[in-house]
């Protein structure tokens, strides 16, 4: 074992010979609080290959209640392809997955949205010439007998945004078309929310969004943690990082090579291991 | 919570006239033009053929003459809206109505059938091509325009086998004749529109009432009731225009509204409902706005892509059957000229894009009207054949440019 093993991972005895990263140098050094022991998402040794290219080897990821856990890596690692895998676009080859502790098999993103995985992917999928209750309900409206329960969506959907403390919308019935960018980011988030998803992964949220905007998606996130939620934030951006995350994993040529809580890399450590794969002791063997 | 609270505070806010006004004056400049396009060209050219031909023009004779040329086009245009919503065509509505036409003439003349058999088997088939059209389209995927346009041609090959070269197969049965040249008793014309009017007021108000409950933005009450007040007097003004004695000759008399137009008013209900009312009608406009979005939330496309068609095609049936009973009779060329043109031009004049993801049943009507009104017109000016053609060409033309142009205000306004 060449590196230092994860501290909850030996807790449990469940470490398998696949675990070739380190969750951080020293186990004992960091410890949320209060964090229950069994990660929402457990993923082992997932291999992904597309025809004769394997994009993921043997990665390992986890993602718990209540933390932002941002994805990095450069163009290229495999970020897309991992949070494809975990949102059931992709069928994995080999590896476990572990939603609450059970192994759980994801074939489609339907399958995963039952779990309550939802992916906001880059492009948000919104209906510009739908309205944002008609968007948060997309596909699962409700109903009074035969019809629509416009009435009782648009109540809902209002005490959703309310209670992610969303001040950028004035009226529900907006055309979605009419929204800034940081808005849309917010409807398609909301309704992850409001189809009370447990991991929501956001795809680059901020990726084309000014400074105000970002700052209002950043608060966003870190509300949709403090609710409870398990947060996954794929960026480019180490300052929206380090702003928000709880717990950095680091994805290096399909490897993940470091998961480590935010509060004990450096700025530069992190950039080193996007680049290299390794820093110090953290990342792949020499 | 403070912040949010104050500004949903705006969607909650009590919406008096002035501010429901300025909202859409923000709207029509933004580009949402809604009904005003074909409302402002009805008049306008209600205006032009008066002046034109004031004798002739607004005659009863004339008015109810209006209302039953303009039943087959607003079927027609009534199911193309479906396949419109969905940013696709079908060049083919025209001729599979012909098609159907021919089915249920056959049947009624040679095999003696009774009148709703016919009829049942006309609507069959313009399902069975619908579905036809919409596997194609959907699952093998050729683009809607291409397999139309080949169903444009190949489809009048049938009818011309059935009927024929050169021939006519005559209507004569009472039920489908008295469908576009029989009116309904005048009582049950002025009930129809009681009972319109009524069942609108009830669908506006109980909206408004839920809204209310809910404490959700309702629009002001005066604006609702005077909506439904000028809807109301519009119906009600149609039917006495059309409960007015009509016949030529002192001996007899001819009053009433036509059936057809009873037909158009259930349809018409039918559509609006689920499209406006349904998830099937929200997912239609969805996969119309962003197909991928709409598939990703869990919406079978390839379905709904197939049932438009099969929805378009078997209102064509039914357009076809009104053509048939207005003409008494069913022509090899019947559906093949200006029908599909008329329609996809009465759709987009009331105001469905050609782009997909907006539009709405009452367009039909509003559009059909407005088409049929240059018809008509021209046809009293004695207009020459070629005028005709240019004249109604280049509306169609306006049209559709209107709708790109206010795509392109919306989409630089942000809407």
């Amino acid at each position: 074992m060449p590196f230092a093993t994860p501290g909850r991972e030996n807790r449990t005895g469940t470490l398998s010979d696949h675990d070739r990263f380190s969750l951080a140098g020293d186990a004992s050094r960091w410890e949320p609080p209060g964090m229950p022991a069994t990660p929402l998402l457990d993923l082992r040794g997932i291999d992904k290959s597309f025809g004769p290219v394997k994009v993921l080897h043997e990665v390992a990821f986890t993602a718990y209640p209540g933390e932002v856990t941002a994805l990095v890596g450069d163009n290229g690692a495999g970020k897309t392809t991992l949070v494809n895998c975990i949102g059931g676009i992709h069928p994995w080859d080999a590896g476990d997955f572990l939603f609450q502790g059970e192994p759980v098999r994801v074939n489609s993103p339907r399958e995963a949205a039952d779990l309550g995985i939802d992916i906001v992917h880059q492009d948000l999928a919104l209906c510009e010439n739908l309205s944002i209750v008609q968007n948060m309900f997309l596909g699962r409206e409700r109903r009074r007998g035969l019809a629509l329960d416009d009435a009782g969506m648009e109540e809902l959907a209002t005490t959703t945004l309310a209670g992610l403390s969303v001040r950028t919308v004035t009226s529900v019935r907006t055309p979605v078309a009419s929204l800034s960018g940081g808005q849309r980011q917010t409807v398609a988030i909301a309704r992850a929310v409001l189809w009370e998803s447990r991991v929501i992964v956001l795809d680059e949220p901020a990726a084309a969004l000014g400074v105000a905007q970002t700052q209002q998606v950043l608060e966003l996130v870190r509300r949709l943690a403090d609710k409870g939620l398990a947060v996954v934030l794929i960026s480019h951006n180490m300052n929206d990082v380090f702003a928000v995350s709880d717990r950095i994993a680091v994805l290096y040529l399909g490897r993940m090579v470091a998961q480590v809580p935010t509060a004990s890399v450096t700025h530069a450590q992190v950039v080193e291991l996007i680049t290299t794969g390794r820093s110090g002791e953290l990342g792949l063997a020499r | 919570m403070k912040l949010a609270d104050s500004d949903f505070a705006a969607d909650r806010r009590a919406h008096d006239v002035g501010s429901a006004v300025r909202d859409y004056l923000t709207r029509l400049r933004g580009g949402e033009l809604g009904a005003l396009p074909a409302l402002l060209g009805m008049g306008g050219l209600i205006l032009l053929f008066w002046i034109l031909r004031p004798e002739t023009f607004l005659s009863s004779q004339n008015i109810a003459n209006l209302f039953t040329q303009a039943l087959p086009v607003t079927i027609l245009a009534m199911g193309l809206i479906f396949v419109l919503l969905l940013g696709e065509i079908d060049l083919s509505a025209g001729v599979t109505g012909g098609v159907c036409a021919a089915v249920m003439a056959k049947l009624m003349v040679d095999a003696e059938q009774p009148w709703y058999v016919a009829v049942l088997a006309a609507l069959a088939t313009g399902l069975v091509i619908g579905g036809a059209i919409g596997w194609l389209v959907s699952v093998i995927r050729i683009p809607s325009f291409v397999v139309t346009l080949a169903l444009f041609l190949g489809l009048q090959g049938v009818t011309l086998r059935l009927i024929g070269e050169g021939g006519t197969v005559p209507v004569r049965d009472d039920v489908v004749v008295a469908l576009a040249n029989k009116n309904m008793p005048i009582w049950a014309g002025w009930l129809l529109a009681v009972v319109c009017t009524a069942g609108y007021a009830a669908v506006q108000l109980g909206r408004w009432r839920r809204q209310h409950q809910r404490n959700l933005a309702a629009r002001p009450i005066q604006l609702v009731v005077g909506q439904v007040a000028v809807v109301g007097a519009a119906l009600l003004f149609g039917t006495f225009l059309l409960s007015r004695d009509r016949a030529p000759s002192p001996l007899i008399t001819v009053a009433g509204v036509p059936w057809g137009v009873l037909l158009v008013a259930v349809l018409f209900i039918i559509a609006s409902f689920v499209l406006s009312r349904t998830p099937y009608g929200r997912h239609l406009y969805a996969v119309g706005g962003n197909a991928e979005a709409a598939r990703r939330a869990g919406i079978n496309v390839t379905r709904l892509r197939m049932s438009v068609f099969m929805i378009a095609s078997t209102l064509a049936a039914v357009s076809g059957i009104v053509a048939a009973s207005r003409l008494n009779s069913v022509a090899t060329a019947s559906g093949g000229g200006n029908e599909l043109l008329f329609a996809v031009g009465a759709a987009v004049i009331g105001g469905t894009s050609l782009f997909g993801g907006k539009g709405k049943a009452r367009d039909a009507i509003l559009g059909g009207l407005v088409v049929s009104i240059i018809a008509n017109g021209l046809g009293l000016l004695g207009a020459k054949a070629y005028l005709n053609m240019l004249i109604t060409g280049g509306v169609l033309l306006l049209a559709a440019s209107i709708d790109a142009l206010a795509r392109r205000q919306r989409s630089a306004s942000g809407r």
